[in-house]
């Protein structure tokens, strides 16, 4: 299991839940069970998101692996500048 | 509406060209003659990018009819370096990174050399009020007014 | 995939200071930007925008226009017909109005014709039956219950039931216990901070030259940060397939953000395809104000808490930009970034987009984070001298380093905030004397940097000399660093090493210049372009020597044995491998594509000391010191010039800066006359010290450095400011008006 931080935004689609265990090894494997756990996630992940692990910023990577002890914090997709 | 034929030297070689009476120096240089290296930034003589001179004077080449070019003596950017050789301010403009995306750099080149011309050795305040009207947005002038105190030094160093 | 991590070595060419590729073009005047390029043929087009901020646009009656010898094509909203959706359709219709004209400036329909002189009279003729609407072009009243609806349609799940249909969204980022956290505090200070719309003011307005073949295929030339990316949205508004669009980018002269997307290009290859000819299309100064995309305004509310040691207890902010009348994410940036500099315990940012009668923003350097980090700096100023503690001890004592969890989620890895602070303490500038109506103002800044999608091609030439294709358009002397970082690679010298920006035809996708990913990104990929190249290299002197490939490595330019049954041989320079090539295997290229990761975020802080004077209220910069990481300074020139260039744009946004609209809802100040950029004459030297903590992510340890530049200035002026007149003001520009004012009521 991987503990998964969420930011503020979601929290309203997660019954306030902020921090989410999930089983995962990867970035798309994370996104896709917390699909399945709070569906309502679904047109944000759609509008893109990004995934911080272990302080590194991913912005579209699904394969990039996720460990256990991995420190996994969601942020919105970021572009422009 | 019939075009106006207007003889002229520009960078030291006799040219002809026929222009609209409304059209600007600015236009003639770019789309007539093709001499691009004076830009357009505003077309209201506040950015300094279409700086040439007209016999001598340092002007505003959007703000300057074509037809006033009759029997004068222009000179672009095109017209700085001799032959091969650069000329001390586009050496020390590239030696000392005085340029970034470079679009005001010919407008800037040409006021600094009409500067000089009249000012061999300006402080740094001179150098910097007569630039005050050509606007550089990459480098914060700091580049640009260290270049331009550098090839005055080399200027009179040859001088 | 497996981050770079970076390796510790010496430098030949990294650190060294060439002359850029591109100088010599640019300083003779040979550089072809957007507005310099012809083809045969070619016809001017121009726009014709909306005198309204809001109006319904009931019919549009071209036929005169049409009519009028020398115009070859006129083109409307109905041109562009049913698009698509999301950004590629918002992007089409603040191209082009489709049937409500948005903001004065708006596009409503386009001419073609032979020369400049018919395509302004054929305007002219363009009858436009507007109804004329209510509009709003300030945050407040837009917020307003019952202001008048921008734009419908663009509300987001994530704002709450009870506000104006113009807000579009709510973005929400934080951690920890705020009511306890402000109950610790001996302090707390709330304000409410303002920042006006500025624009990024590059001087070479937006141009290009559109040519549509009748069989659907077309070649665009333009100036813009990301040619793919205009490639991508033209494409998809023309309806047409990416690859029968050819996008080649011209010179740049400047962006900064503001040509990260498009606004003539859509218009100027329709034109084209309806007139059968090529068409050039290039902004006035005017259109560029009131039509292309300037940076957002804000109202950022901003409390904090600090103990009497000056330790942050709680830190909250509400922010609020309007980004004129379609949605962006800009606000979601400052959200994220506002307290990015700071350790804390309990933080909450919250940001809502609002919609507006104003042009569509665009991308301004570090977009979203200078307004947010100028409120918050400013408060914590604030509270320095509210309870008499040295602000920079303050930051320092504060400050987010290694192993923080920053305000916006993740942890914190090598990072140089605390770095910079010490070399500001450090420095003279911080100690030097005041004088008189002076005073000594500083800032913190933050920018995340990004990675990207990136595609590097590099070719080991017949002579040896070397080519690297890239498709990023040089906005910030990207030929020169990336050409270096492949001379280091291979070992030869910098000028056997031409880099060129390729057209889009000619590598994989490569994302917009933004982010300040290219040194960075295109750095990696070029690195890891030039290993594979290396590879090929050594392969080919295994082969003329007769030995195992294995028993070869790289050194200086050369190939040469390594190991017990390599054998000795005289090394191979890159030159006599390449002349071989043709018998040991063909052409010898390295090639890299990656969507690059651990970007890694930058800091700076700036100090700025100011003289205000107290009759005129005008105020002079007298002296400004830039303290930057870098990650790795490649070519250390051109990193001094990212930060003189965003400091000055900051100082601008500080002091003077502002688009203006009247109650008319126009736009009162479209020229650089009235909309002042700051000239040589306002400023001075702007010094720099260069910091470098690698970054991990990067192999020889790089951070983007061009936009953390551009977010302190704010800050660090107003507190100069307001050290100088003992008062404080709350809101950008600091123009002489507002200081005067500020001194009067004291």
């Amino acid at each position: 299991m991987v503990a998964v931080t969420l930011w503020g935004s979601l929290r309203a689609l997660t019954d306030g839940q902020a921090e989410i265990e999930v089983e995962a090894s990867n970035f798309k494997e994370v996104l896709t069970a917390l699909e399945q756990r709070y569906p309502a996630l679904a047109p944000q992940f759609e509008r893109g998101v990004s995934m911080a692990i272990d302080g590194v910023i991913y912005k579209e990577s699904w394969a990039t692996p996720v460990r256990p002890d991995s420190e996994v914090v969601l942020m919105p997709l970021m572009v422009g500048g | 509406m019939s075009k106006t034929h207007v003889t002229t030297t520009i960078n030291g070689t006799r040219t002809e060209f026929l222009c609209e009476a409304n059209e600007t120096l600015l236009t003639v240089l770019r789309d007539r003659l093709h001499l691009t290296g004076a830009k357009e930034g505003c077309g209201s003589g506040d950015c300094g990018a279409c700086s040439v001179t007209l016999n001598g004077r340092l002007v505003a080449s959007c703000l300057v009819l074509g037809v006033e070019a009759e029997g004068a003596e222009i000179t672009t950017v095109e017209g700085m370096a001799e032959g091969g050789e650069l000329h001390p301010l586009q050496q020390k403009f590239l030696d000392l990174a005085a340029l970034q995306c470079g679009v005001c750099t010919p407008g800037i080149l040409v006021a600094a050399k009409a500067l000089l011309e009249k000012n061999p050795d300006p402080s740094e305040q001179e150098v910097r009020y007569w630039l005050a009207g050509n606007l550089c947005r990459c480098t914060g002038y700091d580049k640009i007014i260290k270049a331009v105190l550098a090839a005055a030094a080399d200027l009179r160093g040859a001088a | 995939m497996a981050l770079d991590e970076y390796e510790k070595r010496d430098f030949q060419v990294i650190g060294s200071r060439p002359v850029r590729p591109d100088g010599i073009d640019k300083v003779t005047g040979r550089a072809l930007y957007g507005a310099d390029a012809v083809l045969p043929g070619m016809l001017v087009g121009k726009v014709l925008r909306s005198p309204h901020p809001h109006a319904r646009i009931r019919s549009i009656d071209t036929r005169a226009a049409a009519a009028l010898n020398g115009v070859r094509a006129v083109v409307t909203g109905a041109d562009f017909g049913e698009i698509r959706k999301g950004e590629t359709r918002n992007v089409a219709e603040n191209a082009m109005a489709f049937d409500h004209a948005l903001y004065d400036g708006h596009a409503v329909a386009a001419v073609a014709a032979t020369s400049e002189a018919v395509a302004r009279e054929a305007l002219k003729l363009i009858e436009v039956d507007y109804e004329v609407l209510p509009h709003v072009t300030e945050i407040a009243a837009a917020m307003a219950p019952g202001a008048p609806v921008v734009h419908a349609g663009f509300v987001e799940d994530s704002v709450p039931d009870g506000f104006s249909e113009n807000v579009t969204a709510r973005h929400e980022f934080g951690h920890g216990d705020l009511e306890a956290g402000f109950a610790r505090a001996d302090k707390v200070i709330a304000r409410t901070l303002k920042t006006a719309a500025t624009h990024q003011g590059y001087i070479e307005p937006n141009a290009c030259l559109a040519s549509m073949g009748p069989d659907g295929r077309g070649d665009l030339w333009c100036c813009t940060q990301g040619h793919y990316f205009v490639r991508q949205l033209c494409a998809e508004i023309m309806g047409i397939e990416e690859s029968r669009l050819r996008v080649t980018a011209s010179e740049i002269g400047g962006g900064f953000g503001g040509k990260t997307t498009v606004f003539v290009e859509p218009v100027a290859l329709m034109l084209s395809k309806k007139a059968g000819a090529p068409v050039k299309l290039v902004m006035s100064r005017n259109e560029v104000f009131r039509a292309s995309g300037p940076t957002v305004s804000s109202e950022i509310d901003v409390k904090i808490g600090m103990t009497r040691d000056g330790r942050i207890t709680a830190a909250e902010a509400e922010l609020r930009y309007q980004g004129g009348a379609f949605p962006n994410i800009t606000v979601m940036f400052g959200a994220m970034a506002a307290f990015a500099a700071y350790d804390l315990g309990a933080v909450r940012t919250v940001g809502y987009n609002v919609l507006t009668n104003r042009p569509k923003q665009a991308a301004y350097r570090a977009p979203g984070a200078p307004m947010a980090i100028y409120a918050v700096e400013s408060v914590v100023n604030e509270l320095c001298e509210e309870l008499g503690l040295d602000p920079l001890e303050v930051r320092l004592k504060n400050a987010a380093r290694k192993g923080t969890k920053s305000s916006y989620g993740p942890t914190f890895n090598d990072i140089g905030l605390v770095a910079t602070l010490e070399a500001a303490q450090a420095h003279p500038h911080y100690r030097a004397p005041l004088g008189p109506n002076q005073g000594r103002g500083l800032s913190c800044g933050f920018w995340f940097n990004f990675g990207g999608n990136t595609s590097v091609s590099l070719s080991v030439d017949m002579d040896g000399s070397v080519s690297v294709t890239e498709g990023n358009p040089d906005i910030g002397g990207s030929r020169a660093s990336i050409a270096m970082m492949a001379a280091e690679e291979l070992g030869i010298p910098f000028e056997r090493v031409r880099a060129i920006v390729a057209d889009t035809a000619s590598l994989g996708h490569n994302d917009v210049t933004d982010g300040s990913r290219v040194t960075f990104a295109v750095g990696l990929a070029t690195i890891k372009a030039a290993r594979a190249a290396k590879k090929e290299l050594c392969k080919r002197a295994a082969m003329m020597w007769g030995i195992d490939e294995e028993a070869v490595t790289w050194e200086n330019g050369c190939a040469k044995p390594s190991g017990p049954n390599a054998g000795s041989f005289e090394p191979l320079p890159i030159e006599k491998i390449a002349r071989k090539s043709p018998r040991t295997g063909g052409p010898i290229a390295g090639h890299h594509e990656v969507n690059a990761e651990g970007a890694g975020v930058s800091f700076g802080v700036h100090l700025c000391d100011v003289e205000v004077d107290p009759e005129t209220g005008h105020t002079k910069i007298l002296r400004y010191t830039i303290f930057q990481d870098a990650g790795k300074a490649i070519h250390p020139d051109y990193v001094e010039g990212q930060m003189q260039g965003g400091a000055v744009q900051g100082i601008g946004w500080a002091l003077n800066e502002e688009y203006i609209y009247g109650k008319d809802g126009r736009l009162q100040n479209p020229g650089f006359l009235d909309y002042r950029i700051p000239v040589a004459s306002d400023l001075p030297d702007i010094d720099t010290v260069i910091l470098e903590i690698p970054n991990p992510g990067h192999p020889y340890g790089v951070r983007g450095v061009g936009e953390t530049g551009i977010v302190p200035p704010l800050a660090a002026v107003s507190n100069a400011v307001s050290h100088a007149i003992g008062t404080r003001l709350y809101e950008l520009p600091m123009s002489p008006p507002k200081i005067l004012k500020a001194i009067r009521e004291g």
